[in-house]
This record gives structure tokens, C-alpha cells and sequence, in this order.
């Protein structure tokens, strides 16, 4: 693992460059965050449906959004990495190709980390709902999703044949697998063959694990879930070792 | 280090789907020597290289560099090489000063980078960005990356491609540098210039096969030995007088401008001789001596840019 911190830390440093960076990826889920709870606000206490919305499907709606942003970024600036010969000149050097992988993984997942601090933070301060969340085991299934999720967008990222595709590409992947989830509309009243679809789809399990941990579910009622996002980050990491191009 | 050469290559073959690359080529590079593969673009010469950086996997044939097989040993050979790939880039927004400052840390040994930077004429530019350098100056950059493990040998794939003649002439003064420290270099180039000013021995590689290898002067000695002198006089005699020198060859253009051809390395002399024991006033007096250039042209049968 030689190399792996000072490269995370290099590719932290050069994406809080990128014009639009942080701002991106950090400042503005903030900023809408607060500015969609200062509009529903005065609403909440009048309505149950919206009080049990915000309380539990908005924050896991939100987590999900920011991990698959994370995703397609990464999904992204490998193609870019690929495409212009910087994964091939990095590759000519004892780093090995795995510390190269995880570095990035561990850029992206320090800026989740950051934006999810923040909007709890925010949270605190202008949040229309109480909230008692278990923040410990909510933080430790994120890490599991976003961790499962992240090897997904590796395999795509294996995958895209440039950089142009890259987003579009990973968009059409993860935005689909969103909607069977649950987190929209409860799997239970979705047709058979899009209950299944959603069953065999990894996002389902984050979102179900999430959302139960979130309303104080112990871990063994998501055994299951935990069970099925680790069986995707394995199966991924292995097929994306076997297809991974460099150039 | 044991006597022998630094890089072995023998009957390599690489084939992408039906496309055979590198067909056959067997060469080897000497300690201390600058060792260049040139030919055309896509004659097979980065994809040769490639396989002795352990960089792509061959299909069949032999590698050795330094004693060791460059993909089965390529852990233990990374910390003794030095390499610049063809068309490499870096992070955008990555500081020159922090590439080198990682590449550094991926090493045991190294030089200081902040010297090594100022050798290369880089030191002011240790806080900017990849992204604002010229091409000379990312070209430099690579070249500081490929040394910073203080290599015993360099690769440089297309060292100077796309840069002007001024940006070239200083890489070549930084190449032969390196060569002065003892490293082994080896280098492609599709430019006959650089082959021929930088290079001790080069390998002429066209359709994956090696055509010939010795040193420049050697190549066109035996592949080109005809040298002219193009002499422009108003002297009626000077035509039967030039023929008369043994072995060569006038033709005479119908502006009195004489050509004399010969194979003799004492042809210069012998002209110059002629043209002073009779007196012959020359107005002009040209020598055309072969290049590299026509050293290809004449064993591929065409020129390195068609």
C-alpha cells in the first residue's frame, strides 16, 4: 500500500481544484437541503404524511443521491484518467493498481463523509423534524452502501469505452435501479417482475438497510441486506479486476 | 554489474486481434550506450518498448532487462527503471512539485527533488499546475519523474514529438546528460535527426521487423556510402578534369553546375585536390553527405513521414 495516503490525499487536494468541485459536490446539497426544509417547515406539524416524509424518506433519499453522485464522479474521472494516459503513466510505477483504485474510493468517500457532516450539522440548526437516529450504525451502513455501491461504479467504470459515455452511461445504470429501490414508491405495490427486478438490484438493499437503521431497526432485522451489498462489492471487485482496462 | 547487455530481446512477437505489431524483433542494449528503435509511426516501436518496460505482455519471445523478466520480476525491476511513456498525461490541476514529491515516495532511493527540478530547468515552475505547462516543459516534467528513482536505465517513447526545434535541442543536451551519469538509455524516435545526433547504436524497425542495426555513421556507410560534391564553376575544362579522379562519377547540368558522385571516403579530398592543382575557380563548392533519412528510404522504400 505504499503511496496509497499521499495519492488520496494528492486526488483530495486536486478535485478541491477543479472549478466547481467542492462547491458541487459539497456546498450546494447543503444549501438546497436547508432551503427545502425551511419550505416545508411550517407544513410539517400540520400533515403525518409529510412529517414521516421528511423524517425518514428525505434524509435516506438524500444519502442515496449523495453516494451515487459520488459514484458517477468516480465513474467519470477514471474514464478521464484512462482515456488520457494518466491511469497508464501511474500504472508504469511501483504503485500498485489496486492502491491506485482505493485512493480514489477514498477521495470520493471523504467528501460524502464531509457533505453528510454538514447536512447534519445543518440538520441540527434548521431542520423542520426532532430527530433520534442511532448516528453511529447509520454512519457504519452508509459506509457499507456506499462502499457496495462504489464497487459498482468501479465494474461500470471498467466498462464505459470513454470518457463522453462515462456520465450518460452511469446516469442510465444507477437512476434506473433508484426508481424499483423502494425509496420512492414501497416494493410491495409494484408489479411481480419489477419486485423481482428490484430484489436482484443492489440499491434496493442499501436503501432498505438504511431506512431501517434510520428509524432504529436493529442490525439483525438487516442481516440480509448487509448480506446482499457485501456479495455485490465482492462479486464486482472481482469481475472489475478481471475486465479493468488501463488504456 | 555483470558484463553483458542490459536489455536482452530475443524473437519477440506481439499481435493485437489480427494486426501482428512486433514480429520477430530481437535486438540487445549495452550498458552506458543511447540505443534507439526508429521507424515510422506504427512500425511496432512503442509497442516493443512497451513489452521491455513490462508495461504490455508479449506473446511470445524472450525479455530481459537487467537480468530480470520485466513482467514475472516487474516489482523488483520498477525501483532500477526510469520510464516516459509516449503521450502520458497527469491530474490536470496536480503542482509540479507535488508529482514529483509522490513518484518520490513510491521509491526507497531517491534523488532530491527539489535539485533534480532545478536541473531540468523546472525550478520556477514547482507550484504550477500540469495542467499550464507547455510542452517542453511536461515533457521535462516526465523526464524528471523517469529519473527520480535515480535509475540504472531510462526509456523515452517519443521523447520529443510535437515540441519545436529549440524545446528538442535542449531534451537532446538533458538526454546525453543522463547517458554522462552512466545510465543505459532506450529510446524510440520516428525522427532521423535525433536518431542520428543522439543515438550511439540505433535498431531500424519498420512493419514489426528490425531491418538492420548498427551505429548511424555505420548504417549509412553501408547502406549509403555514395557521397557528392556539387561544384559551380565558369571553367570549360573542369568536367574532363573532375572525371579524371579514379572511381567517380559527373554529371553536368546545363548551368555549368557540376556534380561529382563516389563511394570513396577520400572523395571530398580528392575533388578539392583536382580543383587546386589546375586552378579552377569555383563559385560555389556544396558537399552532400547521406543521412539517416536516406539510410531508411532506401532499405523500407520510402520516406519516415509517408
Amino acid at each position: 500500500m505504499r503511496g496509497l495516503w499521499n495519492l488520496t490525499w494528492l486526488e483530495i487536494k486536486i478535485f478541491a481544484r477543479e472549478p466547481l468541485g467542492v462547491v458541487g459536490t459539497v456546498l450546494i446539497p447543503v444549501v438546497m437541503f436547508v432551503l427545502v426544509g425551511r419550505m416545508l417547515g411550517g407544513r410539517v406539524t400540520s400533515s403525518d404524511r409529510l412529517r414521516v416524509f421528511v423524517g425518514a424518506d428525505l434524509p435516506v433519499f438524500t444519502v442515496m443521491l449523495i453516494a451515487l453522485n459520488a459514484v458517477l464522479s468516480l465513474v467519470t474521472i477514471i474514464a478521464i484518467y484512462r482515456e488520457s494516459g494518466i491511469l497508464k503513466r501511474l500504472r508504469a510505477t511501483p504503485l500498485r493498481p489496486h492502491t491506485i483504485l482505493t485512493a480514489h474510493v477514498l477521495a470520493k468517500l471523504v467528501f460524502t463523509v464531509l457533505t453528510l457532516a454538514l447536512l447534519a450539522a445543518a440538520g441540527r440548526r434548521f431542520y423542520p423534524v426532532a430527530l433520534d437516529v442511532p448516528w453511529f450504525s447509520f454512519g457504519v451502513a452508509l459506509l457499507v452502501s456506499t462502499v457496495s455501491i462504489l464497487s459498482i461504479g468501479f465494474l461500470v467504470a471498467s466498462l464505459v469505452p470513454t470518457a463522453r459515455f462515462a456520465q450518460p452511461i452511469g446516469t442510465l445504470f444507477f437512476y434506473p435501479m433508484l426508481g424499483v429501490s423502494g425509496l420512492f414508491v414501497p416494493l410491495e405495490s409494484l408489479s411481480p417482475a419489477l419486485q423481482t427486478l428490484g430484489h436482484a438490484l443492489p440499491l434496493t438493499y442499501a436503501v432498505s438497510l438504511l431506512r431501517g437503521i434510520w428509524l432504529g431497526d436493529s442490525w439483525l432485522a438487516h442481516g440480509w441486506d448487509v448480506a446482499g451489498l457485501i456479495a455485490v462489492f465482492v462479486i464486482c471487485t472481482a469481475l472489475s479486476a478481471r475486465v479493468f482496462r488501463w488504456q | 554489474m555483470a558484463t553483458g547487455p542490459v536489455i536482452q530481446v530475443t524473437h519477440l512477437r506481439k499481435r493485437y486481434g489480427s494486426t501482428v505489431a512486433v514480429d520477430d524483433v530481437s535486438f540487445e542494449v549495452n550498458e552506458g550506450e543511447i540505443f534507439g528503435l526508429i521507424g515510422p509511426n506504427g512500425a511496432g516501436k512503442t509497442t516493443t518498448m512497451e513489452c521491455v518496460e513490462g508495461v504490455r505482455t508479449p506473446d511470445d519471445g524472450h525479455i530481459s532487462v537487467l537480468g530480470l523478466d520485466p513482467i514475472r520480476d516487474i516489482y523488483e525491476l520498477q525501483p532500477r527503471v526510469g520510464v516516459q511513456l509516449q503521450e502520458a498525461h497527469l491530474q490536470k490541476r496536480i503542482k509540479v512539485r507535488e508529482a514529483v514529491a509522490l513518484w518520490a515516495s513510491l521509491y526507497r532511493s531517491t534523488l532530491d527533488p527539489r535539485q533534480l527540478l532545478e536541473q531540468l530547468g523546472l525550478g520556477d515552475k514547482r507550484d504550477a499546475w500540469f495542467m499550464t505547462l507547455s510542452g517542453g516543459q511536461k515533457q521535462r516534467l516526465f523526464i524528471a519523474l523517469a529519473l527520480i528513482n535515480n535509475p540504472e536505465v531510462v526509456f523515452l517513447d517519443e521523447l520529443t514529438t510535437g515540441l519545436d526545434p529549440q524545446a528538442r535541442h535542449a531534451i537532446w543536451d538533458l538526454v546525453r546528460g543522463i547517458r554522462a551519469r552512466g545510465k543505459t538509455i532506450f529510446l524510440t524516435t520516428h525522427l532521423m535527426e535525433e536518431a542520428e545526433r543522439l543515438c550511439d547504436r540505433v535498431a531500424i524497425i519498420d512493419h514489426g521487423h528490425i531491418v538492420d542495426i548498427n551505429s548511424p555513421s555505420g548504417l549509412i556507410r553501408k547502406h549509403c556510402p555514395q557521397r557528392s560534391v556539387i561544384v559551380t564553376t565558369d571553367d570549360r575544362s573542369a568536367d574532363a578534369r573532375l572525371r579524371a579522379i579514379a572511381g567517380v562519377e559527373v554529371t553536368r547540368a546545363d548551368d555549368g553546375v557540376l556534380t561529382v558522385r563516389g563511394d570513396s571516403a577520400e572523395l571530398m579530398t580528392g575533388v578539392i585536390q583536382c580543383l587546386a592543382d589546375h586552378r579552377i575557380r569555383v563559385t560555389d563548392f556544396q558537399t552532400v553527405v547521406p543521412t539517416l533519412e536516406d539510410v531508411f528510404l532506401k532499405l523500407t522504400g520510402r520516406t519516415i513521414r509517408e
